[in-house]
């Protein structure tokens, strides 16, 4: 945890920020500088210690839970889907925040049966992705051999190339899936925001963290 | 040429091994002070021996074969080799025995984590003394062995293992829904114990109790909470924090009904360290009164470890306020 008195929050930028500062709005906690666009990665000031805020720091939803785990944020807001990445963090999942609602899916060609063929045929299928843990996860719980491939960028783009037979990644609207030629085959996991905690700041700063939370469950 | 050593291990030279073996000194005072003598085991042992006291734990970090076949493991703490060494090597005398020790133990970290996969673990273990007695002496000990290494912010929380599995126990939760309760609340994901509480279709008293219980932590009015009739892990707890009291270390203490540590052996107070100067626990302990027994001498028995690398830390950010 932070050795301050006040809380130090871990914000992701990226699909998650909008809706994280609106949340923040809601509880009065400024974030007029968080919004003003400059590349600043670390706010602070008079106007969040008056709600017992010592400071903001934002980066890549991937990240949370590592500034989390080791105390330099005390709480954090990440996607759900980051946290079955990251399953071995030790931090407390204390709220689901209900928003960026998203989905952990299956894909594969339209059309084809490239999945199912490779099972059948050659005893495994090859699947792209950028969570190769909750996809080696995946295939391992429903009883099948899976290869798992791990890309960095478009995964939807190993498909269409033979690289694999089928993708497991994330979709909101699912439109990147059909520009693409793809299909969803079948759904792992709705993922939501997610509220998480160190567990010593959880401990030491249990007051600030639990009124911080009543509001939040209490917000409209 | 640069020659890696192995993920997660290190090597100490002269500035901090001297702060390291100062700090170690001063606890090893307090603990010897107390009637505290110190042992040493063995970095290998047995696989079968380690994973009798711990069956439900994973396979160890790290394992080799002797020249003979024998499946070898480095130890992952102290306490497994501590309870064989008292089933094997006190077999008739009489207890308490107060044990001590300062050495390194082992555990798989993964790569980039910055997590130490050999790290220096001091502590203490007192066999003979039932709950809550024991629990008490073990806890002020190990505080006022901080207190004397300089740190002045640490607290310690008090839980207690049994608490959770006889509140399901008590309110009926069918045998098959338990396990993936107390897996949740290991993982410290509320959200997910949440959910599987609401699928269990509960009355809405005993659901508010599943679902506020792991959060309740603070001073003794969490303990207020939970009526009279839950089970005799509050009553243990209740009775550990006024011998706490008596001792003049009640303030450095937080009870936290949600606490549960990773160990599978623990069957009663579980404790864990904190100090604000670090993100991860100081150290952590409890009562294990089934573990002697495995090895032949069964009696009640209770510990705690430091993780004296951690504490160092804490005492550098200490001096650094001063």
């Amino acid at each position: 945890m932070t050795a301050g008195t006040g809380l130090t929050i871990a914000v992701p930028r990226g699909a998650l920020f909008a809706d994280t500062l609106d949340l923040l709005d809601l509880l009065e906690i400024d974030t007029s500088e968080l919004r003003s666009g400059d590349r600043r990665l670390l706010f602070s000031g008079p106007a969040l210690a008056q709600r017992g805020i010592d400071g903001i720091v934002t980066m890549r939803p991937s990240d949370v839970p590592t500034y989390v785990e080791h105390g330099a944020a005390d709480l954090g807001v990440t996607g759900k889907d980051v946290l079955l990445e990251q399953t071995e963090r030790e931090v407390y999942e204390l709220l689901d925040l209900g928003y960026g609602r998203c989905r952990m899916i299956v894909a594969a060609r339209r059309g084809d049966d490239a999945l199912a063929e490779s099972l059948r045929r050659l005893g495994s299928v090859r699947i792209a992705t950028k969570y190769p843990g909750i996809a080696t996860r995946h295939f391992a719980d429903t009883g099948r051999q899976a290869e798992v491939v791990e890309v960095k960028g478009s995964v939807e783009l190993a498909p269409l190339t033979g690289l694999v037979d089928g993708i497991v990644d994330l979709t909101a609207t699912g439109r990147t899936l059909v520009e693409n030629d793809l299909e969803e085959r079948e759904q792992i996991e709705v993922c939501t925001a997610r509220l998480i905690a160190n567990p010593v700041a959880h401990k030491l700063k249990a007051q600030a963290i639990d009124a911080l939370m009543a509001r939040i469950r209490g917000r409209p | 040429m640069i020659h890696p050593t192995p993920p997660g291990t290190r090597d100490v030279l002269p500035d901090e091994m001297r702060e390291l073996r100062a700090l170690a000194a001063v606890l090893r005072r307090a603990f010897e002070g107390a009637g505290f003598g110190e042992v040493r085991t063995p970095a290998l042992e047995y696989e079968d021996v380690l994973r009798r006291g711990d069956e439900r734990a994973g396979p160890p970090g790290f394992r080799l074969f002797d020249s003979e076949g024998h499946v070898l493991a480095l130890r992952s703490d102290m306490t497994i080799p501590i309870a064989r060494v008292v089933a094997a090597r006190y077999s008739d005398a009489e207890p308490p025995f107060r044990l001590c020790y300062f050495a390194h133990a082992f555990r798989a970290v993964e790569r980039g984590r910055g997590q130490a996969a050999e790290f220096l673990q001091g502590g203490i273990e007192l066999v003979g003394p039932p709950a809550p007695i024991g629990d008490a002496e073990v806890v002020s000990l190990v505080l006022e062995a901080l207190d004397e290494a300089g740190l002045r912010r640490h607290r310690i929380g008090l839980g207690d293992a049994s608490l959770y599995p006889s509140l399901l126990e008590r309110l009926e939760v069918p045998e098959e829904d338990r396990a993936p309760l107390l897996e949740r609340l290991g993982r410290r994901d509320l959200v997910g114990l949440e959910e599987r509480v609401d699928r269990l279709d509960l009355g809405g008293e005993a659901r508010e109790l599943l679902v506020t219980l792991p959060t309740l932590r603070g001073g003794p009015e969490v303990l207020e909470r939970l009526s009279g009739s839950l089970a005799p892990a509050v009553e243990n707890l209740r009775a550990c924090y006024e011998l706490l009291s008596e001792r003049g270390v009640a303030e450095r203490v937080i009870l936290d009904l949600g606490l549960v540590l990773e160990l599978g052996y623990y069957t009663g107070a579980v404790f864990e360290l904190y100090d604000p100067a670090v993100g991860f626990t100081l150290g952590s302990g409890g009562r294990y009164d089934d573990l002697l027994g495995r090895f032949g001498r069964p009696l009640p028995a209770c510990g705690m470890a430091l993780h004296i690398e951690r504490v160092h830390v804490a005492r550098t950010a200490e001096e650094r306020l001063r």
